[in-house]
């Protein structure tokens, strides 16, 4: 049951309230760049979405079996070479962006190569966008957030499994595909608009979508009432899960941060 | 190469002509992520800077090898490398921004200026003007950076570095240091650069 329920505020959390775009600000280039019209903007959200769950699923993989302190596959092969002792406390970690960066760049490789060849119509759609989104901080950004809660946590029995991880990938593109598809809405509409001249193009798009996030910044704290609402008694078992969630991101501490120097 | 810009013009090309943030609009991701304060708006830059010089100096030298269609993963890797080293510096002296920082440090890696710089300069001229054109661009790169915190930092807690310079009296724009205020400083920023430019080049605003 706590299983579920944490399954479902991590994608409550990734899809609106900490939204990729308009929380994290990660991905927009193509929020800038791309969103001009509704079904395009749409073809590169559901490609991001696409790329973003194999990433995902691939980054937790590596992380699990390769990358974090004692991971069997690494502890495995060192085994062979050094004593056994120092084989359980081999730790890549330092590793870990090199190797995202390659596992994502070949896996959209990849995928275009297969889209290509067995689906015609599909690679027709969103082919065009799928070597830009290498370069999509998203991808990597989701990358990190799993490696963050897997690496990351002081209590093994904390770290994210792969539904999780992949449930984060899923709903974050899917936050990623509403912001951009909203803001194309808006977008479309803002070309009948007399926007000032020095104003037009990326300048009045970054306004809006300023006015956007405000929007989405009222989902904040949803989560964590939710949780409330949902486990009555049992608020100071999770807490620590909400915590973890919040490690990854940097608002809030910076905020305390600067807070914390004005008191 | 004669029709290449020279290491002084790439440098100053950077600057203001050719501006990373406001106007080629490359590496919006920690510029807006970051810019809630001077210290990490400038601890970023610094490291945007690093990574950007080792990586163009090295991509420059490696020139003559790249294949086409390997390139980008090249210079991805190239800089992947750099942002590890500098990750692990920070995290080693500057323990606590490290922290704040958080997932923006790696995500340099995905930064388009850099992959820009790359493909535009460094696979195409030599390592000093490479160098000088990265130093150039980094250093637009941090005043881009600055001017936006140092606007975000003062109107939404009052202070910059930490110092509280407007009165006490002043009601903290706490909307400033969120994430929407990040989207608005920066499209009124890049408003004001517009029309500063076009009314020097002569345009009839």
């Amino acid at each position: 049951m706590n299983y579920i329920i944490d399954i479902f505020l991590i994608a409550l959390s990734a899809a609106v309230i900490n939204n990729f775009v308009l929380y994290y600000f990660v991905g927009i280039c193509p929020f800038i760049g791309v969103s001009r019209r509704v079904d395009m903007a749409f073809g590169m959200g559901c490609a991001v979405t696409f790329v973003i769950s194999i990433a995902a699923f691939l980054s937790w993989t590596i992380t699990t079996m390769v990358l974090i302190p004692g991971a069997p596959l690494s502890s495995f092969i060192a085994g062979f070479f050094v004593s056994k002792e120092a084989a359980a406390t081999i730790d890549l970690t330092v590793l870990s962006y090199i190797v995202y960066i390659f596992s994502i760049s070949s896996s959209v490789q990849f995928v275009e190569m297969y889209v290509r060849k067995f689906f015609p119509a599909l690679y027709k759609s969103f082919g065009v966008f799928l070597p830009l989104i290498t370069t999509n901080c998203a991808i990597l950004f989701a990358c990190l957030t799993i490696m963050s809660n897997v690496a990351g946590v002081e209590n093994p029995a904390d770290a994210w499994d792969l539904g999780r991880s992949l449930t984060l990938a899923l709903f974050g593109g899917l936050g990623f595909t509403i912001a951009i598809v909203i803001m194309s809405g808006i977008r479309e509409d803002l070309d009948l608009c007399d926007v000032p001249e020095p104003f037009k193009g990326a300048a009045i798009t970054l306004v809006v979508g300023g006015i956007l996030a405000l929007a989405f910044m009222g989902f904040t704290g949803v989560d964590s009432g939710l949780r409330k609402a949902i486990t009555p008694g049992g608020e100071v078992a999770m807490e620590i899960s909400v915590e973890q969630v919040q490690t990854a991101m940097i608002e809030p501490n910076l905020h305390q941060q600067i807070r914390g120097i004005n008191d | 190469m004669a029709d290449q810009p020279t290491a002084t013009e790439r440098f100053l090309q950077g600057i203001l002509p050719e501006n990373p943030v406001y106007r080629q609009l490359l590496g919006l991701c920690p510029t807006l992520a970051v810019t809630n304060g001077m210290k990490p708006a400038i601890t970023m830059a610094c490291s945007v800077a690093f990574v950007l010089v080792c990586a163009n100096v090295v991509i420059s030298l490696l020139r003559n090898l790249l294949k086409p269609h390997l390139r980008i993963v090249i210079f991805t890797l190239t800089i992947a490398t750099f942002v590890t080293i500098a990750d692990r510096v920070l995290a080693a002296y500057l323990y606590q921004m490290s922290k704040t920082l958080g997932p923006y440090i790696p995500l340099i890696i995905v930064n388009c200026l850099i992959i820009c710089r790359c493909e535009v300069c460094a696979s195409k001229q030599g390592p000093f003007v490479a160098a000088s054109d990265a130093l150039g661009q980094s250093l637009g790169f941090g005043l881009a950076l600055a001017s936006i915190a140092a606007v975000r930092e003062l109107l939404g807690t009052g202070g910059l570095f930490g110092y509280q310079l407007l009165p006490a009296a002043w009601p903290d724009w706490v909307i400033m240091v969120l994430p929407p205020g990040a989207f608005i400083t920066l499209g009124l920023l890049l408003g004001l650069v517009n029309w500063y430019s076009a009314r020097k080049s002569g345009g009839s605003i």
